[in-house]
């Protein structure tokens, strides 16, 4: 469960998100989408409490927040096995070094199995494949089984077959353990298979629903505030400004529509 | 001595005899390991150059403190902590940001640190202050730093073994440590201490300028030995305890083969840590070359 009722963040001299509204029931499987710069990670940073809003509400439900930030770099060289980066999701903010626990090893290799990353569970983490380290954070933010799981940006730099793992990977988390995920994204064609809800953001302001009812020229263009259409093309959806629309105002020509999906 | 020993260890009995080699050994070995354990950590941080210039200050604070008749370790560590404060208070986040912040407490260490040792040469009877400080007087180290320099060393190891985890958390991502409560900015503050401890002991014992090769050397040798934090963190100290009593075992018995000169302790030293991070590149190099051919 998420609610963000009428939520205001800003920097100085840089108004990011202005009232933003959405609610997502428990076992929701939703794409955060927008342009980059559109705030999609200042949300999700203020959902987890790392930035203060000006105003507004947010209300998590029970069961404590995973996240999976953006673009880790993981240093090739860090001693930490992908084990060992699963097992400091459980106890990571305690002080001392771990004593062998049985408990806490059983814990870390059924979340691994999980997420189907038993086969490279005792490599360096720094050596795995983009799409095999997204497994392997990912198991980091549910080993302590938080119901509701904050993505940013998770299938950016995943070849084709990682993404569709990880989405995967994930619709399956939902349906099987009613989790609910927020996933923010550029691109939202992979995602339109197994996302329920949407949150779109453009110009700091949002629209929020099932994607059928967003994913609409009318409700885009008037969250843009000039004419979008959206077209399928191939089972596709490309979000484009109607041409000659970029010209109309200076504010576009520095941020040209988004286009979702360059085929 | 039995004949069939090299000829060339001729002091070996003495060498366990020799009250300034026993002080060396118990200091050189501390600042060994806690600079190895610090330095691991380190360098997933990426500070290795925060290291320096802490270490470059502090050789500020050991010149100062010849010059006011004060212990070493005392003016080692208090400048280094000092900085270490300070740069936390600057507060500078990035990477970037903080290797500038660096720069310029290195560059202020080492104007500090000419200018105690003009003064200490011209005014005090510390003609050989500049080679000490610089670097290291592990065979000239007063006995009595012994047990202050052990206690240090341990308060340092103390801090290694609670921040163990939450550093590892840290270097991961330090937005995954805030949400779980950690106070990053304040831990940074804690390793930030802890390794000024490490960079003060090592260079009172192996000097400032070479201090940064006991903190980085077995560190990233270790690492890429093992993939395991707790592994690669006692590979470090076992490297950087071997490279320190192989150095001073070394050059206590130059003195004999260079005819009573000898040479200086910190070579050695700095010679094996170099050997052994080469050895730890030969299996990812050869792997690295057969790939090349083969591709
Ligand atoms: N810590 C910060 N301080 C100041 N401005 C910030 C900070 N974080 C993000 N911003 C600004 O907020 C805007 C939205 O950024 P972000 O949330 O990262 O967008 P996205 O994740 O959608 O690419 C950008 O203009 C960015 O410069
Ligand atoms: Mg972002």
């Amino acid at each position: 469960m998420l609610t963000v009722d009428s939520l205001s963040v800003g920097f100085p001299g840089n108004q990011v998100l202005q009232d933003v509204n959405f609610h997502l029931p428990q076992g929701s499987f939703c794409g955060l989408i927008g342009t980059n710069g559109s705030g999609k990670t200042t949300l999700l940073r203020t959902i987890l409490g790392l930035v203060t809003p000006d105003k507004g509400k947010i209300e998590t439900g029970v069961g404590g927040i995973g996240y999976v930030p953006q673009k880790i770099q993981l240093d090739p060289f860090m001693p930490l096995r992908a084990r060992d980066v699963v097992a400091l999701g459980i106890d990571g903010h305690h002080l001392g070094v771990p004593l062998p626990s049985p408990s806490r090893r059983r814990a870390v290799d059924s979340m691994l199995a999980e997420v189907g990353a038993t086969e490279f569970a005792n490599r360096r983490v720094g050596d795995l494949s983009g799409g095999q380290q997204q497994r392997i954070m990912i198991a980091h933010a549910l080993v302590r089984g938080p119901r509701l799981l904050l993505l940013d940006e998770p299938l950016a730099n995943l070849d084709i077959r990682s993404v569709a793992e990880v989405i995967a990977l994930l619709h399956k988390l939902v349906v099987e353990q009613k989790i609910t995920v927020l996933l923010s994204a550029h691109d939202m064609n992979p995602l339109l298979p197994v996302m329920n809800q949407i949150v779109y953001l453009a110009h700091g302001r949002s629209v929020s629903g099932a994607v059928e009812e967003v994913v609409r020229s009318s409700v885009l263009s008037s969250l843009y505030g000039y004419h979008i259409d959206v077209i399928q093309v191939h089972g596709r959806v490309l979000v484009v400004a109607a041409v000659g629309a970029e010209a109309r105002t200076t504010e576009m020509a520095h941020e040209p529509v988004h286009v979702t999906s360059i085929p | 001595m039995a004949m069939f020993s090299p000829a060339i260890f001729i002091t070996t009995a003495g060498f366990f005899h020799n009250s300034a080699v026993h002080v060396a050994l118990a200091i050189g070995g501390s600042a060994a390991v806690v600079s190895a354990i610090v330095g691991v950590f380190t360098v997933l941080r990426a500070q290795s150059f925060a290291g320096h210039a802490l270490a470059d200050i502090s050789s500020a604070g050991g010149s100062a403190a010849l010059l006011f008749g004060l212990p070493p370790l005392v003016g080692f560590l208090a400048m280094a902590m000092l900085a270490a404060g300070g740069m936390e208070v600057v507060g500078a986040r990035q990477i970037r940001e903080r290797d500038l912040v660096s720069g310029v407490v290195l560059g202020a260490g080492l104007g500090l640190t000419a200018l105690f040792l003009y003064l200490d040469i011209s005014m005090t009877t510390a003609s050989n202050a500049a080679n000490m400080v610089m670097f290291g007087s592990m065979f000239t180290i007063a006995p009595e730093t012994m047990i202050p320099a052990l206690w240090v060393a341990v308060l340092a190891l103390v801090m290694c073994v609670l921040l163990y985890r939450p550093l590892l958390l840290i270097a991961i991502d330090p937005d995954l440590a805030t949400i779980r409560g950690l106070n990053v900015r304040l831990i940074g503050l804690l390793y930030l201490l802890t390794l000024s401890i490490a960079v003060a002991l090592s260079a009172m014992t192996i000097g400032a300028i070479l201090s940064t090769a006991l903190l980085i050397g077995p560190a990233a040798a270790a690492i890429r030995w093992s993939c395991r934090p707790g592994p690669a963190i006692i590979i470090a100290s076992v490297i950087a305890i071997s490279a320190t009593w192989g150095g001073i075992f070394l050059a206590y018995d130059s003195f004999y083969w260079t005819r009573n000169h000898g040479w200086p302790v910190s070579f050695f030293i700095v010679t094996i840590i170099f050997l052994a991070y080469l050895a730890s590149g030969r299996t990812t190099a050869l792997a690295r070359l057969r790939r090349a051919i083969t591709a």
